[in-house]
């Protein structure tokens, strides 16, 4: 080649020129707004969410006063005429919520202080994947469980607990969010340095005082965090009660009774053939809307407590 | 020298080492009576486990053979099968893998390649977060009234899949975004140092760095919709069908469906049916499971 062809071509020129070729519809033009788009499916979906639940709630509240549906004590949707008080539903998913919490929260924690603080880290490497499989199971199988096993061995210990209970699956849910508590508060202390396990082990404390005086205040952003979130879940929690837990609304602290919750009472309209249009159908929806804001207030609180009383190492 | 006298004395005020050595016989007991009670519940994980395990497999395995995955749901125990729940199940993935992929994966590159720190971003993070803890039978009521009513999908494949697509969106966002921010700025700097462009750089640099994690993210998010229930019964998918669909818009049922349907009958012969069905439900869990766990391993040592 003749070096005269390239005189007068400095690289900037062959820049400016490439880039006049390059077409206006390139990948790099079209990409970031494709993308945008499929980012603003997650912003449409929770749009989708509010909106639907707002219209239909709204339509359920043009048969149905407010006043009636927060204060009404009995919630007999399918007798003639209906009487919708959503105490009795409220009741059922606390009944159910508080018990889980008091399983899960000491087995939970115990096993997060086990994992973080004594445990091997051979032992960690096996226990660990087996929460992330109890964690995995579906709740169906849960529900399952519950209405075969736990039921069952309750009757036998105490034989005035009906078929349908709150106990048996408030239990099992309290088994099926232990791994979520366990999990996240294991992974808070984890993250608390190692220095200061070691001030305290050299000044003379024992491995349990360490775990409770240092290790604990210094993680307890995440595990109130993660206690949170295993309430939310426990909430909205749905097969288990609507296999284990029976379709009796009431509003009592009877836990040995047929009662139920928010979800299973979706669940059991969606089942059977209320007509579009109805009372009923839009009951579903007033109910739904009532367990958003439930689980919507707890997931706020538990950023909340992540992000304001986080400790900065 | 009445200075270092001083401190001598409140010092052996302070720690009187006869009280320590009694104190610390019940301090070491205490430490060791309580690692016993946390191991004992750690274990209690690993118990339950165990005795879900045995009880299904005890209850199920007798009725679990090849008639079994061949047969339709049936009115006599003997004769009923999980045929239309296992095709339905493959279905419904065949909707939910490519649409909850494309717009999780597309989102995750967006928020961390593209998005400038802004309002509307971190709007965008907080949204996917709360997202993740709306229940999944809130979903249910979205699909019902999106999908099946206003677009008049009815209780079809589509439907279903776009429901439970949208459910599992979160959980693949989170393990995309977490999969491509590990991949190292040098890789990306080296790429656009070469005159490559910014799509360029993520499809060809980002992207392969990228997809091991995404995978194991996106394979355990679909073992969760494989085993989710209650969106697909408010959605009103049938809990009986013997039929398969044809067509991305015919009904269908799915395991979790048939499992519940068998559940709630009081004979017992149903509840082992239900047994058989969770082994099935459960083999094919472990089996994704694994999966995602061995390209982890695999791919996790490269980079």
């Amino acid at each position: 080649m003749d070096a005269k062809d390239y005189q007068g071509l400095s690289v900037q020129d062959m820049i400016a020129e490439k880039r006049k070729k390059r077409k206006v519809f390139s990948m790099d033009r079209i990409m970031p707004v494709v993308l945008l788009l499929t980012a603003c499916v997650s912003v449409l979906t929770t749009l989708g969410i509010l909106f639907t639940l707002l219209f239909e709630t709204f339509s359920f509240f043009e048969r149905v006063s407010i006043g009636e549906f927060l204060t009404g004590q009995k919630w007999y949707p399918f007798s003639d005429p209906g009487s919708f008080g959503i105490l009795p539903l409220i009741s059922g998913t606390l009944k159910v919520t508080l018990i889980a919490v008091i399983v899960a929260v000491p087995i939970g924690l115990a096993t997060a202080i086990f994992l973080s603080e004594y445990a091997s880290d051979r032992t960690r490497r096996i226990i660990k994947p087996i929460m992330e499989v109890l964690a995995g199971v579906p709740t169906i199988v849960y529900g399952f469980f519950a209405l075969t096993f736990v039921t069952p061995i309750l009757r036998e210990w105490f034989p005035s607990i009906e078929i349908f209970n709150a106990l048996s699956p408030g239990i099992v849910i309290g088994i099926m969010i232990t791994p979520t508590i366990a999990s996240l508060s294991e992974d808070a202390m984890s993250s608390v340095p190692q220095a200061m396990r070691e001030g305290a082990l050299g000044l003379g404390s024992t491995k349990l005082e360490v775990a409770f005086k240092v290790v604990l205040p210094a993680a307890i952003s995440g595990i109130v965090a993660s206690i949170v979130l295993g309430v939310s879940r426990a909430i909205g929690e749905t097969m288990i009660v609507a296999v284990a837990g029976g379709s009796t609304p009431n509003l009592s602290w009877d836990i040995t009774s047929s009662i139920q919750t928010m979800t299973a009472y979706i669940v059991q309209v969606s089942q059977g053939d209320a007509g579009y249009g109805t009372t009923i159908y839009y009951s579903i929806y007033a109910v739904g809307f009532t367990l958003f804001l439930f689980t919507l207030v707890m997931n706020l609180l538990a950023q909340y407590v992540s992000r304001r009383f986080k400790e900065e190492y | 020298m009445s200075l270092a006298v001083s401190r001598r004395n409140i010092k052996v005020k302070l720690i009187n080492h006869e009280i320590v050595k009694k104190k610390m016989k019940s301090r070491l007991y205490k430490n060791v009576l309580f690692k016993g009670i946390f191991l004992l519940a750690t274990l209690f994980g690993l118990l339950v486990l165990g005795i879900l395990l045995y009880r299904v497999i005890s209850q199920g395995i007798g009725y679990l053979d090849w008639q079994f995955m061949n047969s339709l749901p049936s009115r006599k125990p003997e004769e009923a099968g999980i045929y239309t729940a296992l095709n339905g199940t493959i279905w419904l993935m065949f909707v939910v893998a490519p649409v909850s992929l494309i717009l999780g994966v597309g989102t995750a590159i967006y928020l961390e390649e593209y998005a400038k720190k802004n309002r509307f971003t971190t709007f965008i993070q907080i949204n996917i977060s709360n997202l993740a803890g709306v229940p999944s039978v809130v979903f249910g009521l979205l699909g019902l009234t999106i999908f099946v009513r206003a677009l008049a999908l009815g209780t079809s494949v589509l439907a279903a899949g776009l429901t439970m697509s949208l459910l599992i969106l979160p959980v693949i966002i989170v393990a995309a975004q977490e999969a491509i921010r590990a991949v190292p700025k040098q890789l990306r700097e080296a790429s656009f140092g070469m005159g490559a462009t910014k799509w360029q750089t993520i499809v060809r640099v980002v992207m392969p760095a990228a997809i091991p994690g995404i995978l194991t993210g996106a394979i355990l998010a679909l073992s969760r919709a494989i085993g989710e229930t209650a969106p697909l019964v408010v959605l009103g998918l049938p809990l009986f069908l013997a039929f398969l669909p044809n067509s991305f818009l015919d009904t269908l049922t799915v395991l979790p469906m048939q499992i519940y349907n068998w559940t709630s009958r009081p004979q017992v012969e149903f509840q082992a049916l239900a047994a058989a069905a969770i082994l099935v439900l459960l083999v094919l869990l472990i089996a994704m499971n694994s999966i995602a766990v061995i390209i982890r391993n695999k791919f996790q040592k490269r980079l």
